[in-house]
């Protein structure tokens, strides 16, 4: 550790001199010019040293503050079905859209969409998803991956997700394989309630799970620090229980405030996206993976006056002071680098590389032409005849079926018409 | 069924333990009176202690090993003294010489080498006993388990200490691991790149992953990528007439090229990426250059836990008078040499605290040093017994707190089946058999991770008292209402015919 000149050392030594103008007046002003001169050639100096010392007391704060993940992750959340819901699937997408822009890559983000607005039958602009009015941005572009679809986005599958309790035959892509060095960025929208978050219109998810599970990820260290981040009506309840370390939390409003939408286009006929998520997507836009912008930022994204509702953060469970948390910490994905420096020797087996290289080439002039393999009998398939398959009576169900019919007819019309069938 | 078992209090002060033997070639000497405990304490941050223990076994240098020792340099003395039989995993073999002896240089105490080796200078002195004791513990702590090498393999269980970039960048442990080579190519039209890659695997890398097959199964693989940009834009450095990439640049290099490896599609193992890049001609040729502004002389960076990307450029004089494309052979040699020592870094292979006045020999042919495989499986099998432990502890923490999860039987064996592999563990450490603890360890990982995850423990109702209320009172106090009512007329009544044969009595 180098050891560290405070600067109060400058102050110090600056007010020395005050003291000498005491002595006679003729020498005084000699002395005084003197012992001013070397104060301010001891001052240059310490200013050069301390600016040195700034410098390395820089260069370590810089490195304490950074923070320590490799990896990053997006788990993005929409949980609304139906058409009207149309904003909850746009602001999901503009989160994928931003995070995907500043780095993370497709294999990193699990993107859940609960209801296909893209190619809805209602959507007069199909396979767009549009944030703002007048169309000016479509954010479901080329190159979406939805992980879990329609009704895949469950309480159980995304707790599974989180938890990382997932059957083995899930996909890769459907898994959330994040180690004890990657930030987390989950994002949820939908409709909310005090304490809960409503899944496809028929279940829910309470904060009190959302917490548990978060705390069953933080006991197998599943993430380095976790940003949350939720736009639904009361959505500050949501992160009222967290109780574990390395948490941040974002929320659209407070508790027993709506989170309010920002404006319906009149050729979709829906709202299209939330108020805080506009804002949030609109701040975001500005920020590539270079920059240095922080959370503080971000906390002051969409005030009352734009928002109407008060959006909420919580940082309590965050180590590092948010200040220092930069925007691509979470929505980016900035690896650390290192210059290698050393190398290992080789001894070098010339002789072998050049036989090696000879057979190389004999081997390739004397490889077969390549074509494909016999895949399918496509000739036996084309020519087949169709199975007669075997007849069966009625089983037990028709049977039954038809019983019912019957006797309900012959209850209806009276027992009299037997005597036509017999 | 369910079941509450109290899961073994697994002590965190297991004994490590290793074997020193030390033949000695000097006249007069007795190493028995060496004085140095044979026991002694690493201390972690935390309070946490580890406590090692020596084993040492003495004896006179034999004829052979007497000639080998009078040889005129370590190296010839090492292809002489090379045993038949491999030294077993986590032993030490100690030669001591006399303090006239030519094979080692003058000023040099000791000397470490790459098979489990090494050579300490004894002296005649009033402390000599001291002075070489110390000696050879220095020795023997930089060949096996030093704290901070315990303090990164256990940096998960550990209080956060931020400041430390070697204790993030090893690879965790895990089964296997998967290693890709990739040649990226943005300018087929100007280079066509050739690489015998089969044949360096095959001569350089491959011995390497053998010498570490104890630490995990790997597997290879290589691919060429066409067009392949990197994002960021070179600047021109009309000094040099090349062009270079800042280091601040370099972080924003690996993500456009990373959607495109495809490596993370290939297993379930951690992928360890190695690119060669050669630049385009309109960039040639490239360097790297570090914070300072000079240019890196191996033109290679890595990133912690992904891999790392070397640029290769073209020699200016293949351009000379041909048609483009040019043919470029890659010169696999100097390639290689980067890329495994960037692998070894990326590995955890640290380096080791070498003594005052000590040389230490270069890695062999294959690149490691055999007790540098040593120290990555002592380190491995404290980070997988932690990691057994603290999973099992938070399985029982979490069965604790949800009373109605229900444990299945083979979620319950695999339960038993970890706590045994760690005990076993344990065992072997404490006595030496590093191999067998490794694998031990490697099995309790795995055990206690598939109880863990065992898609059945998934606890997915909250159901607070409340809502309880909520949901039953409507439905059963309507019923309840008429059923206690004609509770109590029946009551009222059959006391009332008990009272009435009395009166009438």
């Amino acid at each position: 550790m180098e050891s560290q000149k405070p600067a109060g050392l400058l102050y110090g030594t600056a007010s020395a001199p005050s003291g000498a103008g005491s002595l006679k007046p003729a020498n005084m002003a000699v002395t005084y010019c003197f012992s001013r001169l070397a104060t301010a050639l001891v001052a240059v100096l310490l200013l050069s040293f301390g600016s040195v010392a700034a410098s390395h007391v820089e260069d370590q704060a810089e490195q304490f503050f950074r923070s320590g993940h490799t990896n990053n992750w997006a788990v993005l959340v929409c949980t609304s079905r139906f058409w009207f819901n149309y904003r909850h699937v746009a602001n999901t997408l503009s989160v994928y859209r931003s995070v995907k822009r500043l780095g993370i890559p497709d294999s990193h983000i699990v993107l859940m969409l609960a209801d296909d607005m893209a190619c809805n039958p209602r959507n007069p602009k199909p396979a767009t998803v549009f944030s703002h009015k007048n169309m000016e941005l479509n954010v479901y572009g080329d190159d979406v991956e939805v992980d879990y679809r329609s009704y895949e986005v469950t309480v159980e599958n995304f707790l599974r997700v989180l938890t990382g309790r997932i059957p083995p035959s899930t996909p890769r892509s459907k898994r959330l394989l994040s180690d004890d060095r990657s930030n987390i960025l989950i994002y949820m929208t939908g409709h909310g309630g005090n304490g809960f978050l409503k899944f496809q219109d028929s279940e829910e998810i309470t904060n009190i799970e959302l917490a548990d599970a978060f705390e069953q990820m933080w006991q197998k260290r599943r993430y380095n620090e976790l940003l949350f981040i939720i736009d639904t009506c009361q959505g500050a309840s949501m992160y009222e229980r967290f109780y574990s370390p390395n948490i941040m939390a974002l929320a659209s409003s407070q508790v027993g405030e709506d989170s309010l939408s920002h404006q319906p286009d009149p050729a979709i006929g829906v709202h299209l996206m939330d108020r805080y998520t506009f804002y949030v997507l609109e701040f975001l836009e500005e920020i590539n993976p270079a920059s240095q912008t922080n959370m503080n930022d971000l906390f002051q994204v969409c005030p009352k006056s734009l928002c109407v509702s008060t959006p909420g953060h919580r940082t309590d469970l965050f180590q590092r002071d948010p200040k220092n948390v930069l925007i691509t910490d979470f929505f980016g994905s900035v690896r650390k680098v290192e210059i290698t420096t050393e190398t290992i020797n080789l001894q070098q087996g010339s002789e072998i590389m050049e036989s090696s290289y000879k057979e190389d080439q004999m081997d390739e002039e004397a490889m077969e032409p390549l074509k494909y393999a016999e895949q399918l009998p496509v000739a036996q398939i084309i020519h087949q005849k169709p199975k007669l398959k075997d007849w069966h009576p009625p089983g037990g169900f028709i049977l039954g079926l038809w019983a019912l019919i019957i006797m309900v007819f012959f209850k209806t019309y009276g027992i009299k018409h037997m005597k036509f069938i017999f | 069924w369910d079941y509450r078992r109290a899961l073994p209090y697994l002590a965190f002060f297991c004994l490590f333990f290793f074997k020193m033997e030390f033949r000695s070639c000097c006249p007069g000497w007795s190493a028995c009176c060496l004085p140095f405990s044979s026991c002694y304490f690493l201390t972690l941050p935390d309070k946490m202690k580890i406590k090692c223990r020596f084993q040492k076994a003495y004896r006179r240098a034999l004829d052979h090993e007497e000639e080998a020792l009078s040889s005129g340099s370590v190296q010839e003395a090492e292809a002489m003294l090379d045993e038949p039989q491999e030294q077993a995993e986590g032993s030490l073999t100690v030669y001591m010489i006399s303090e006239h002896s030519s094979l080692l240089p003058q000023d040099m105490m000791s000397y470490i080498g790459p098979k489990r080796t090494a050579v300490v200078r004894g002296i005649m002195h009033r402390e000599a006993f001291n002075i070489i004791g110390r000696r050879i513990v220095q020795v023997a702590q930089a060949m096996s388990l030093t704290e901070d090498v315990l303090a990164a393999a256990l940096a998960d269980h550990l209080p956060e200490d931020k400041w430390s970039a070697e204790k993030r960048r090893p690879l965790k442990s895990s089964l296997g691991y998967e290693i890709t080579f990739s040649l990226l190519n943005p300018d087929p039209k100007s280079h066509d790149v050739h690489w015998d890659i089969e044949g360096a695997v095959r001569r350089y890398v491959q011995p390497f992953l053998n010498a570490l097959s104890a630490a995990g199964n790997f597997s290879v693989d290589s691919q060429i990528l066409y067009y392949a940009m990197l994002g960021v834009n070179p600047r021109f450095d009309s000094a040099s007439s090349s062009y270079y990439l800042d280091m601040h640049n370099l972080p924003h290099v690996i993500n456009p090229v990373e959607s495109r490896l495809g490596s993370s599609a290939a297993s379930l193992y951690p992928v360890l990426n190695f690119l060669l890049y050669v630049p385009e001609l309109a960039h040639s040729p490239l360097y790297i250059q570090d914070k300072d502004g000079a240019p890196v002389a191996t033109n290679a960076f890595h990133s912690p836990r992904w891999g790392g990307i070397m640029v290769y450029n073209v020699d200016s004089k293949t351009y000379n008078a041909s048609v483009l494309p040019v043919r470029v052979e890659v010169d696999m040699v100097r390639v290689m040499e980067v890329f495994l020592a960037q692998l070894r870094l990326l590995f955890g292979i640290a380096q080791p605290q070498v003594p005052p006045k000590c040389l230490l020999s270069g890695p062999k042919s294959e690149g490691l040093m055999t007790w540098e495989l040593d120290r990555l499986l002592w380190a491995r099998s404290v980070e997988n017994l932690a990691t057994a432990t603290t999973t099992l502890t938070s399985l029982a923490q979490l069965l604790g707190k949800i009373s109605n999860i229900v444990i299945k039987d083979d979620v319950a064996s695999e339960v038993y089946r970890a706590v045994a592999a760690v005990q076993k563990s344990a065992g072997e450490l404490a006595s030496g058999h590093l191999a067998s603890a490794f694998v031990a360890s490697q099995e309790a990982v795995t055990s206690s991770e598939r109880a863990f995850f065992d898609p059945s423990l998934l606890h997915l109702l909250y159901f607070p008292d409340d809502q309880k209320f909520a949901i039953y009172i409507p439905l059963f106090l309507p019923m309840a209402v008429p059923i206690l009512l004609s509770l109590v007329k029946i009551f009222l009544e059959t006391h009332k015919s008990w009272k009435k044969p009395e009166k009438t009595d």
